[in-house]
């Protein structure tokens, strides 16, 4: 921004101190707010013209000032004025405004995900360490963080507005955003698509931390298990490496170094394979079939919550190795297995 | 006229005089009016001008009502092939190419009804529009009796829907398809969806198209179309056809996805 | 000829009303009884029918208005329970866009103005013209009986899965309602392009027709080839609720972003149906209260069109967050800010209108200067949503609730009294009281400000639309919102009074009481009920000042 950063920082802070404005937490926000400045400057000076104009015409030409009217057809000079002046504003404005959504929902890669399932009416966060948390989200300040979001039932709408960032979360499919907090305190979430009766109960906490807090935190508030740690008693209750057990003669393809690969499938297709990716094909195997393979596998739809498919998918995350596939298929023959807890899987 | 009005503005004191008279009389033309012409259009050509536009503007509104459906079949099509070309094998293709004939004919008898109607020839024009009416509802019947035997198969979308001809055709006596998987086998489901909600739709603008037909059958009989007034015949062919041109894209994507053996 | 009718203050010139009478025929005395007029053909009762219902449907979706921002004076949902709280925004929502605003302009003064307009004796279908107002007056119903029932409660927006599979309201009697409502929609529209295509008055090109007419056209191509879209979507969520299909649920392979596609498909023209219109009734009264042909006609007629076009290609900017590709939301809203444009050269088109004009303000001027202002606010507001980035942080907040009430109440609700009061004399032969009308102009202007301009701020500080309860440090703005909306309502109310009270004590208007141009203006008020004596001949342009002048003096001098 050409206005000096002093400057800004007061503004900021006034309007804050005001309560019409939220506060900058995140590192996207004040270019968010630079565009919305600027969008504000356009809609004030459209509105000081158009007012003006109407103004100064209605005084100058008022009926007792200037009886008769002069009849003017037009000019084309003129037209071409107010259509292109106009257009590149707007063109700006739509450069700008890309260029900022490109940012908002790309996330760097070295990312921390947390994954929230969103159902009505409450969120729930779950980091990759296991931490479960219901309409709080409690991050570190100074790291990106992506949410990786979908919806168990209707529409919902993840929105931090302070940290300027706001995504659909939707049934059926991953949904993504990031942000990276730069000041601690709590923050409001809200569910902004209206998803029924407690629509407007569907709201949290997000509690920006030190990263030394939020490590503390992470300690005292893990069940124990971690995602991936979840999604290997699901893999073994679920039975999956009765194909997908690694070895030579395997009904289905080794998962070792799956993800984040890219897979070449019997129709001929490349994919890459991300969250979304796993979690489509264990929901619709038959159009994922990895080429060489048949396509036997059954689909699991209606028999795995959001939740179970989440940890199954940071499971399969952490498989680098073919020994660690083995190993599942050790902890699952053992009778020293821990048990499956009911609500891992949805009946 | 406006005589009566007490006037002292300027303005009202008469009513709009054109800069000529306008040359509308009747007389003028030697132009005698049907009965049916309207007093709100100066000819008979303007009436019949914006009938026919009427008629045709409508027809678009018709094809944007279809086309939401038919963009819903793309998307899902693209998604669910196999879905889709092993459901579609469950249509007959003799019953569907029958419809379509019986439908084209019924467009013939229609376009042949129009002419009558406009030669004054009342009865041809009754008669075709008999035939016309008879095969549409030849149409309307061999739909009947596809639609009861999706019934009877469960293959209606619902409740009663069953996939099993489609997971195991083989114990259900389809020998000439490969089994799908269970998650592609529930896809068949919107297929269906979908060929109920076209055909059903389509047989919907048929049977109203059909008890109009009724009623301009009667109206033929009395003789109101055979002196010169055509437009109701020729608009209503123009309906027909329509209904008759959205029965020729649905069939084929309907009915004839992937017609030999799927490998 | 009397100097007084050329008075500094206004341009209003009336007959002696110690003389005046209504005409004796006219076309609401040329028959009796409730039939004549439930049966009629004639295009302005017709008019009349829709005035009634459509301010009677008003009401009820004000009263739900009222409703809601009662229950927001406070943070607590104290007021009503959650779901009835839900069902006053979606009843607000589906009253105000398919029940008034949608056929407000277009079928009060379109119906009633349009074949005048034209030189014509009716539209071309009157019978259809009728059943139109049929098909609206059983949508209305149903929406009553939906709402007797028990009401809806999905938003106006009807999203999928949440309609189809997780609300027991009476969604299929909504939504059948809406697909009633939506053939009188494509009727009307249907009737109004036929009309103007083949039922011009000898001499009326197109470029003679008045801007009204060709804003009408624009918004009937819109009615026409959107609303059939809307038509059958609806028809999709009434079967997936009632047989449990799948077409729009991911748990049976479907896709609810399908729905939103189809949807949105229409519902983004529709807005430009509901705003065409109010901005045709802008161009004539402008024009007339600065007695001068609007600046650069050709440019506002095409650009009527041209918003008509671009409307159908941007459906996908209520979608940005929602998940479709980065691709194709860059592709919108880079059409989306084409589609600003053609306004923006309307607004500029109008400003210079009154450049060397004559000006006077009388009350259709103001709610004109009123439209001017606000829908410049709401249009620019609008930028803001078409620009991605900031439409993240925008969307489903209170900004977007502010920017469609900007467009929509400040725009079209104000372009709508504009019209009603411009064309009241010539529908009714009677004038509405000056001064009262001035004080509702300025109270709705006033009030509306006040309940509209919070809301940006509370949008920018991210309170959730259709939000039962709220955090209290919004409760300020949202107190303020509530005093507005109560003023807005008094300004509302006073119309319907005045108006009422005009039809048995307003002042005789004459045929023309503003020296406008326009055929509509050369005849009667109220009109015959074949409108004109004669068809005219049109060898003039429209706004056409200088040969009413001429007019007027000719008919001085053989009046004599």
């Amino acid at each position: 921004m050409h206005i000096s950063p002093v400057l800004w920082q007061f503004l900021i802070k006034w309007l804050h101190a005001s309560a019409l404005f939220p506060p900058e937490a995140s590192t996207i926000a004040p270019s968010m707010d630079a565009l919305y400045f600027f969008l504000l400057l356009l809609t004030v000076i459209g509105l000081l013209l158009v007012g003006g104009l109407i103004f100064g015409f209605s005084l100058r030409y008022r009926r007792s000032r200037n009886p008769v009217a002069t009849q003017i057809e037009g000019s084309t000079l003129m037209e071409a004025t107010w259509t292109i002046i106009p257009l590149a504003l707007f063109l700006v404005c739509f450069v700008w405004g890309a260029l900022l959504y490109f940012r908002i929902y790309n996330p760097p890669a070295n990312s921390m995900n947390i994954y929230i399932v969103g159902k009505q009416w409450m969120w729930k966060a779950e980091h990759p360490g296991g931490q479960h948390e219901i309409d709080s989200l409690h991050i570190p300040i100074g790291r990106p963080i992506q949410l990786t979001m979908i919806s168990q039932d209707v529409f919902h709408s993840f929105s931090i507005p302070d940290f300027r960032v706001k995504r659909e979360v939707i049934p059926g499919r991953y949904t993504t955003v990031w942000f990276n907090a730069t000041d601690v305190g709590t923050y409001h979430l809200f569910c902004t698509q209206y998803c029924g009766t407690q629509h407007s109960g569907m709201i949290g906490e997000v509690t920006a931390m030190t990263p030394g807090d939020y490590e503390k935190w992470a300690q005292q508030s893990t069940s124990g298990m971690s995602l991936a740690q979840n999604g290997e008693r699901l893999y073994a209750s679920m039975g999956c490496n009765a194909c997908h057990n690694g070895s030579a003669t395997a009904r289905g393809p080794n998962l070792a170094g799956v993800y984040g690969s890219k897979l070449t499938l019997t129709n001929g297709s490349q994919v890459l394979v991300n969250e979304a990716y796993l979690r489509d094909a264990i929901l619709n195997p038959s159009q994922h079939v990895t080429a060489g393979f048949a396509p036997i596998m059954p689909t699991y739809q209606g028999q795995i919550s959001e939740d179970g498919l989440i940890d199954l998918v940071e499971y399969i995350k952490t498989l680098q190795t073919n020994y660690r596939v083995q190993q599942t298929q050790v902890t699952s023959q053992s009778n020293q297995a821990a048990p499956i807890t009911p609500e891992m899987v949805k009946p | 006229m406006d005589n009566t009005i007490a006037s002292t503005n300027a303005l009202d004191a008469q009513p709009l005089m054109p800069h000529e008279t306008a040359a509308h009389e009747h007389e003028e033309h030697g132009h005698v009016f049907v009965p049916q012409h309207r007093h709100h259009f100066e000819t008979e050509e303007q009436q019949r001008e914006a009938g026919s536009f009427g008629m045709w503007l409508f027809l678009l509104t018709e094809i944007m009502f279809f086309g939401g459906l038919f963009f819903a079949y793309l998307l899902y099509r693209n998604w669910y092939y196999p879905a889709f070309a092993v459901a579609s094998n469950q249509l007959s293709v003799p019953l569907g190419g029958t419809n379509t004939a019986i439908l084209i004919t019924s467009g013939f008898f229609m376009a042949l009804g129009v002419w009558a109607a406009e030669v004054r020839k009342r009865k041809m024009l009754v008669v075709t529009l008999i035939f016309t009416t008879l095969f549409g509802m030849a149409f309307i019947g061999i739909k009947y009796d596809e639609y009861h035997e999706k019934w009877e198969k469960h293959h209606i979308p619902g409740a009663q829907f069953d996939v099993s001809d489609f997971v195991n055709p083989a114990a259900n006596g389809i020998t000439d398809e490969q089994p799908l998987a269970p998650d592609m086998a529930q896809h068949t489901q919107i297929f269906f969806f979908l060929y109920f909600a076209m055909t059903g739709m389509h047989a919907l603008h048929m049977i109203i198209g059909l008890c109009l037909l009724f009623w301009l059958t009667w109206r033929a009989y009395k003789g109101d179309f055979s002196s010169g007034y055509v437009a109701p015949i020729e608009n209503f062919g123009l309906y027909w056809h329509f209904v008759d041109i959205i029965w020729l894209f649905l069939f084929p994507l309907l009915y004839l996805i992937n017609r030999h053996p799927l490998h | 000829m009397s100097t007084a009718a050329y008075s500094s203050n206004t341009i209003v010139l009336l007959p002696d009303q110690a003389t005046a009478k209504i005409p004796k025929k006219n076309y609401i005395n040329a028959e009796h009884g409730l039939l004549s007029w439930l049966l009629t053909g004639d295009h302005k009762r017709i008019a009349m029918l829709y005035l009634i219902s459509i301010t009677f449907f008003f009401f009820i979706g004000g009263a739900f208005a009222g409703m809601i921002r009662l229950e927001l004076l406070t943070p607590q949902p104290d007021l009503v329970s959650s779901d009835t709280y839900n069902k006053f925004f979606t009843m607000h929502g589906i009253i105000m866009v398919f029940l008034f605003l949608v056929p407000s302009v277009p079928a009060t003064l379109g119906n009633f103005l349009m074949p005048i307009m034209l030189g014509a004796k009716d539209l071309a279908f009157p019978k259809i013209n009728l059943l139109s107002w049929y098909l609206y007056v059983v949508g209305g119903v149903l929406i009553l009986a939906a709402l007797v029932l028990g009401g809806v409660d999905t938003g106006w927006t009807f999203t999928t899965p949440l309609s189809t599979h997780y609300l027991n309201t009476h969604v299929i009697t909504a939504a059948m309602a809406i697909f009633v409502a939506g053939f009188s929609s494509i009727f009307t529209g249907l009737n109004f392009i036929v009309t103007i295509h083949r039922m011009r008055a000898p001499g009326m090109t197109w470029f003679r027709m008045p801007l009204f007419v060709w804003s009408h056209y624009a918004a009937s191509i819109l009615m026409v080839l959107g609303t059939p879209v809307l038509a059958i979507t609806l028809v999709l969520v009434a079967l997936e609720r009632a047989f449990g299909i799948g077409v729009f649920d991911p748990t049976k392979g479907g896709d609810p972003l399908l729905f939103q596609h189809l949807f949105w498909f229409y519902s983004h023209p529709a807005v430009y149906i509901m705003i065409l219109p109010g901005m045709g009734v802008i161009s004539e009264v402008i024009s007339t209260f600065s007695r001068k042909r609007v600046f650069g006609y050709t440019a506002v007629a095409f650009s009527s069109v041209a918003i008509a076009l671009f409307g159908f290609f941007v459906w996908a900017h209520h979608m940005f967050i929602m998940g479709v590709s980065n691709y194709s939301a860059l592709v919108f809203s880079l059409l989306t800010m084409l589609v600003a444009v053609p306004s923006a050269i309307k607004i500029f088109n109008w400003s210079f209108t009154l450049q060397k004009g004559s000006i006077t303000f009388e009350t259709p001027m103001l709610y004109a200067f009123g439209f001017m202002g606000l829908f410049t606010i709401g249009g620019l507001t609008g930028v803001f949503l078409g620009s991605l980035g900031m439409d993240i942080h925008l969307t489903e907040t209170y900004f977007i609730v502010a920017h469609f009430h900007f467009v929509m109440v400040g725009g079209m609700l104000m372009a709508f009294l504009s019209g009603v009061h411009f064309w009241w004399p010539k529908m009714t032969g009677r004038m509405y009281p000056e001064s009262l009308s001035k004080l509702a102009a300025v109270t709705t202007f006033i009030g509306f400000n006040l309940t509209f301009l919070p809301q940006f701020i509370l949008g920018y500080l991210g309170m959730p639309r259709r939000y039962h309860a709220y955090p209290p440090e919004f409760q300020v703005l949202n107190v303020l919102s509530t005093a507005g909306a109560t003023v807005l309502g008094i300004g509302y109310m006073l119309p319907l009074l005045y108006l009422g009270w005009s039809l048995k004590y307003g002042e005789i208007a004459g045929n023309n009481p503003w020296q406008a141009t326009g055929l509509e203006w050369q005849i009667q008020s109220p009109p015959l009920t074949e409108n004109f004596v004669e068809i005219p001949i049109v060898d003039y342009e429209a706004y056409d000042y200088e040969w009413l002048a001429k007019k007027q003096k000719e008919q001085v001098t053989t009046v004599g």
